[in-house]
């Protein structure tokens, strides 16, 4: 009986609560479709125009010319990477022999690396998110005693960077002889106490109290009102905290490279920089070049994938954190 | 059924918009139950670790004799605190990151505020591209970064270095005495200058638009609408940009470690992260280890504190 009336609730409600949780979004979006003015700016002179254009087509070399590299330097062989033009492509196309030679490398290594990665800070960030959220939901719905001294020690846990944590962890997992496990490096990234305070921002603007009143006097237990109008309210901003968490987990070398000796427990990143440091330029065999390049180039194309698909979302992260 | 036909006389006796206290006793337990995940995880690998590394900092391990025998642990009191704050060691890695953070932050910020600004004026061609390229560094792991800089600074496979070279500058050494800050500086200021532009971007689309039309119709250029009105609103910005360089800045590790696993002009201890990492797994020094990580890490929070005041300040949270 009590579980109908929920549904019912929170499906009637629905069209005005999809309005509510774009709340904290509201920046981003406005940003996108800036207000132009009548009497706006002057138009650029000619001059002006193409000085202006120089400048930012610079900084874009700049900044995409190392990728452009990377993609260049997949297709080549060891040898041209040498002898060829960094930014041009050689004679040869290795891109396939390059992509067998990295998969096939020490057993099928490099897809353990991917998906332990993917269980790292994939799940990792999917679970933290769910915690995050939880916990913001109560610091923005909820009283109780000691709320300011707990939401403190939140903040100041959102001070304390990954790398300074990552010794005094390996210290107490050493204790109790917990190193080198998968666990070692999962548990510590489900701990997200900048998710936590971005998602109090969006539960405190983007979940009315009388959605979860309905929902209480409709006999739901205080679980499903966060389940079924909470999250669902908060939706679109989970998806914001999860992609920051999935970047600050892909991110943390210095944990899984203190805790970490089983190279196959490795994600990507580690994985890449024990290749990168066998590579030592000069002494090792050749080969090893044409695949770390393949390696490098997969570790960042899909994040760039990612990103470019889910823009709204950090951009709802960015302005949040620097605004709120 | 009939929890459905009490609907119409839900929520209007509640005044709007403040905390709730309905039934509160089952409210407060299944607040506890909500926020438990988060607290329990944030105890253990937040809380416990910081004070087992302070605990861990005030002890001394010494081997008997010759070094046969298991090692006797000794409370030392802020011995190893000392050994590190007068260590020769541990100064010329603070003395690298200072240089470092005198040249990476104003680089990388002043980078991030002038694209920032070019990027706000309506009349810019091809601005959400032109943000989108600047961002893209972002999204690539900062040690894999690291490692593809790696490849474009080793002498033989640079095309910077080709390219130099043609248009007569010699064969640089990115990875020489000499060049290897500044090399270091280049790796974090290409991966960053974009996330900080975007934080000052969504500053600035904050600003209000009727600020400008006044200034417009008093004949303000766009130099002077960027200086006297855009500028000063990024400060909050710019100050939260600033504090999250500097703590990244501290705690610098990623970029020297890898460029270290290729070229010796990276010394094991460059920066005081580093150190604490050798001591640790080199020296197998735990104790002292953890007194650098501690130190490191109070200085760092310290420094976030003035950063923590203003955001309190400006969300009310």
């Amino acid at each position: 009986m009590s579980t109908n009336a929920v549904s019912d609730t929170s499906r009637s409600l629905h069209g005005r609560g999809t309005l509510a949780g774009d709340g904290g979004n509201k920046n981003p979006r406005r940003s996108r479709h800036p207000v132009i003015l009548s009497g706006g700016e002057r138009p650029l002179s000619p001059w002006q125009r193409t000085g202006l254009l120089a400048v930012l087509f610079l900084m874009g070399l700049y900044f995409l010319l190392p990728v452009w590299w990377l993609l260049v330097s997949s297709t080549k062989n060891s040898g041209e990477l040498f002898s060829s033009f960094g930014f041009w492509f050689g004679n040869h196309v290795n891109f396939m022999e390059n992509l067998r030679q990295l998969f096939s490398y020490d057993n099928d290594v490099f897809m353990r690396w991917i998906v332990n990665t993917l269980l790292y800070a994939g799940v990792g960030a999917a679970i933290a998110t769910l915690f995050a959220a939880a916990a913001g939901y109560t610091f923005a719905k909820f009283d109780f005693f000691g709320k300011r001294l707990a939401f403190s020690l939140v903040l100041g846990g959102m001070m304390i960077p990954v790398t300074a944590l990552a010794l005094p962890l390996y210290l107490t997992f050493n204790s109790i002889h917990a190193t080198n496990t998968y666990w070692s490096v999962f548990l510590p990234s489900l701990v997200s106490p900048f998710g936590v305070y971005l998602a109090r921002i969006y539960a405190s603007t983007g979940v009315p109290n009388e959605l979860l009143d309905a929902a209480r006097i409709d006999g739901a237990r205080e679980w499903r009102v966060f389940t079924s109008v909470g999250l669902r309210l908060m939706g679109p901003s989970l998806v914001t905290i999860m992609l920051f968490q999935f970047v600050t987990i892909w991110n943390n070398f210095f944990l899984p490279l203190v805790m970490l000796s089983n190279d196959r427990l490795y994600p990507v990143t580690l994985g890449l920089y024990q290749l990168d440091s066998v590579s030592t330029y000069g002494g090792a065999p050749p080969d090893v070049f044409g695949m770390l390049v393949m390696g490098v180039l997969i570790s960042v194309v899909p994040l760039i994938v990612a990103f470019l698909l889910l823009q709204r979302f950090w951009r709802g992260g960015v302005s949040a954190g620097g605004l709120q | 059924m009939s929890a459905v036909t009490s609907t119409p006389s839900r929520t209007q006796s509640n005044p709007p918009s403040r905390p709730r206290r309905f039934r509160k006793s089952r409210q407060n337990s299944a607040g506890v139950a909500l926020l438990a995940p988060f607290g329990i995880g944030f105890l253990l690998f937040v809380i416990v670790p910081l004070v087992y590394a302070i605990y861990e900092s005030f002890f001394h391990s010494v081997t008997n004799g010759l070094g046969f025998g298991p090692a006797k642990v000794t409370f030392d009191g802020l011995v190893n605190y000392i050994h590190v704050v007068t260590s020769g060691t541990f100064g010329q890695g603070v003395l690298h990151i200072l240089l470092f953070g005198i040249i990476n932050v104003p680089l990388t910020l002043g980078l991030a505020l002038i694209l920032a600004l070019l990027l706000d004026m309506k009349t810019t061609p091809f601005r959400g591209f032109f943000r989108l390229i600047y961002f893209l560094p972002y999204a690539i792991p900062g040690v894999v970064g690291a490692i593809l800089w790696s490849f474009l600074y080793e002498p033989q496979l640079s095309p910077y270095t080709h390219i130099l070279a043609s248009m007569g500058a010699g064969r640089v050494n990115f990875l020489s005495t000499q060049m290897i800050l500044w090399s270091l500086v280049n790796i974090v200021t290409w991966e960053w200058t974009g996330y900080n532009m975007l934080i000052m971007t969504a500053s600035l689309n904050a600003i209000p638009q009727d600020q400008f039309e006044a200034a417009r119709v008093d004949g303000c250029g766009r130099f002077r609408e960027a200086w006297f009105i855009k500028i000063p609103q990024l400060v909050p910005a710019l100050i939260m940009t600033g504090v999250f360089s500097i703590i990244g800045t501290l705690q610098l590790f990623n970029e020297p470690f890898v460029l270290h696993a290729i070229t010796d002009t990276v010394s094991s201890n460059y920066t005081p992260n580093m150190y604490a990492y050798t001591e640790a797994f080199t020296a197998n020094n735990y104790y002292y280890a953890a007194a650098i990580s501690v130190f490191l890490a109070i200085v760092t929070v310290i420094l976030s504190f003035g950063f923590l005041r203003i955001v309190q300040r400006r969300s009310g949270l």
